[in-house]
Parts: C-alpha cells; structure tokens; sequence
C-alpha cells in the first residue's frame, strides 16, 4: 500500500510549469493542495464524475499542454462512461491518477467496486487508453510516475493507497475564484493576456 | 452540411461557426444528426461523442479553462442526466451553451418521453439558465446565434429548445 500524500507529493513535486491539473472531489482535491498550491490547479470540490470529463475538454484545447487529472476511486467510478469517452478521442497529453483506498473515505469509509472487483487500470485499457498501471508499492510507483508524467497518453495509474487519515488541507473552494485564477495563470502563461 | 439537412439546420450551423465553436459534444438525436455529421467533417472543431449527457458539461467546462468555446447538443431526456453537473456551471460562473431537441411534447409516440420533455423548461431555468425556445424555422439561426453570444460574451449558461413540431415527431 501506498501513502497517499506521500505519491501525490512525488508526482507533483518540481512540476512542468506548464502542466494543467484538474483535482476530483474530496481528499484528491486535498492531496493536492498539500502539494503545493498552484494556480494551474483546477481543484473540484462537487460535480462528482466530472474530473475526467472536464480533464479531456482541457486536453482537447490545449494539445501542447499536459493535463493530469487526479482523482478518487468513487470518483472515477461515478464516471466510468468518461474513460470510453476519452479512449474514442485518445488525446496524447492526457493523464489520469487515480488514488484508489477501495473505499468512499469522506462519508464513512464504506467499500467501493474497487474493493468489491472492479479493476480500473482494466477497465480504461479496455476502452481505449494507450497504457495504463497499478501501483502498490514504491518501485511500481515510480513506474507509473513516469508514465502519468511522459508517456503519449491517454494514460492511466491506479495507485493503491492506504486509508490511514491524513490532515485536511483545503484550498480555495470559491469556484468563480478557482476558475478566474487558472485561466489568468494559463493565457499569461501563453503572453496573449 | 449535406443537401439532405433542413435550411435551420445550415443556419445553426453557421451561426455555430460565426460563433467561433471548436468543441461539440454529443449524445446523439435525430434531430442533432445533420449537425453532428457537419462537426465531424470540419477540421477546425473536435467532435466528441459522450457515454452520457452530464459529460458534456465537464467537457465543455475544461474546454473553456483551455480557452475554447463549445456546444453540448443533446436531446431532452438528457438534460435530467445533467442536473448536478450544472451546479458545476453556476458555483465557477462557466459559460454554457446547450441545443436540445424536444421529445414528449408534440404527437408525440413514446410516452418515456414526456415526463424529461416537460420538465425541462423548469429544470433549466431552476439551474439558473437563460432558456430560448425554437418553434418557427426561421428563428434557428438567430435565436442560436444570440444563445453563444449570451453565454460567451456575457458568461451564461444557455440553452436552446429546438420544438419537437420544428424537428418533427418521431415515427416509428
């Protein structure tokens, strides 16, 4: 089992100055800004099952930027139909991480489809993503670190993470601020203002 | 657009690309399949095709983060798929732009249809959209037209009804 601030640290840590994250609902959105706030991180704090959905608009539009999005398990459950969407279109800067506990961890911990059979990595391979990987341990999550970071996506990493509780870290949840930070942070990135 | 397409049909297409649309999002409708068959010939926008209605909402809210503007078309027993999605649109202020083509209103054969159909004027208008109504084909193309710029420029969400009499009742 994997410790999860610890993996989204790694993952975020020295970041592309150009790589765009979308964070799911609940503790991934938490996860990341513990991280390390940025601008560049579109955090949900709702809308569950549209991480993914809203991580593929982004990617289609911006092609010569990486997008991670990094979300839950009930999350990406939520919105599985997402992953058949995203392996018709197949965007090559697409990534997906998923942090899987096999558990709804904000509302009791109760056990999701990944504890109960479901196998994401699986899933999105089957509908059309280009890799995809489970980690459970640290030389697996280097593995999949490179991958969510250089391979031609769409990828997929499954990490599985352990459901020790972890302090709580919340970002801005004003969304028209969220919004309006990440696009002023994108287009003067750009320098068309 | 092909020459087997209605004249409303060309007309909202042009207002779409006069509107500088480069994402469709769709389920598919009859009634949408002019426009879609369009979408994807046109080099300059990306046509994506969704499992359900809701990630149109997504998609389209990532595509303006990335600066691209966009249309979900989908047909009115979608937009109840939708509903939490839209809080997505109100909480971060995205613009939003939607044409759905009526069913459950007009000579209409399925009666699955009518419960969403009718809904859906109150359901838009409960998530806070500006709402428009298509029933003369004449008012296609403004009416789309005057929809993008309400959301684009004026940071709405929008949606446009195609009447189930302007698209034409579903024979079977």
């Amino acid at each position: 089992m994997l410790e999860r601030r610890t993996a989204v640290a790694q993952l975020l840590a020295e970041r592309d100055k150009g790589l765009l994250v979308v964070s799911g609902l609940g503790s991934p959105t938490y996860d990341v800004a513990a991280a390390g706030d940025n601008a560049l991180n579109f955090y949900l704090w709702g809308a569950m099952g549209l991480a993914l959905p809203i991580g593929l608009g982004l990617a289609l539009a911006q092609p010569a930027k990486r997008v991670l999005v990094i979300t839950g398990d009930g999350e990406m459950l939520m919105g599985m139909g997402a992953l058949a969407t995203t392996g018709a279109r197949r965007p090559a800067n697409l990534a997906v991480c998923v942090l899987d506990n096999e558990a709804f961890g904000e509302t009791g911990g109760q056990q999701s489809h990944t504890g109960l059979g479901t196998d994401l990595a699986a899933v999105a391979l089957a509908s059309g993503f280009v890799a995809a990987a489970t980690a459970r341990q640290d030389e697996e999550l280097a593995t999949a670190m490179a991958m969510l970071r250089h391979a031609p996506g769409p990828v997929i990493a499954v990490l599985k993470i352990s459901r020790e509780p972890v302090p709580r870290v919340l970002p801005v949840r004003d969304g028209h601020a969220i919004r309006q930070r990440f696009r002023s942070a994108l287009f003067s990135y750009h320098g068309i203002g | 657009m092909s020459p087997k397409t209605n004249h409303w049909q060309d007309d909202i297409w042009r207002a779409l690309k006069a509107g500088h649309i480069a994402q469709v999002a769709y389920v598919p409708d009859a009634g949408h399949e002019g426009l879609i068959r369009a979408a994807h010939a046109d080099k300059a926008i990306t046509a994506t095709v969704l499992t359900t209605e809701e990630e149109g909402v997504g998609l389209l809210a990532g595509a303006d983060l990335g600066g691209e503007r966009g249309v979900l078309l989908m047909q009115s027993s979608g937009v109840g798929n939708c509903v939490n999605a839209f809080s997505l649109l109100k909480v971060c202020g995205f613009p939003f732009f939607t044409i759905v083509t009526m069913r459950g209103e007009w000579a209409e054969f399925n009666p699955w249809q009518v419960p969403m159909g009718q809904a859906t004027p109150e359901t838009f208008a409960r998530a806070g959209f500006l709402v428009y109504r298509v029933e003369r084909p004449e008012d296609a193309g403004p009416t789309v037209a005057a929809a993008l710029a309400n959301a684009y420029d004026s940071h709405t969400a929008n949606a446009v009804l195609l009447a189930q009499r302007l698209v034409g009742a579903k024979v079977f």
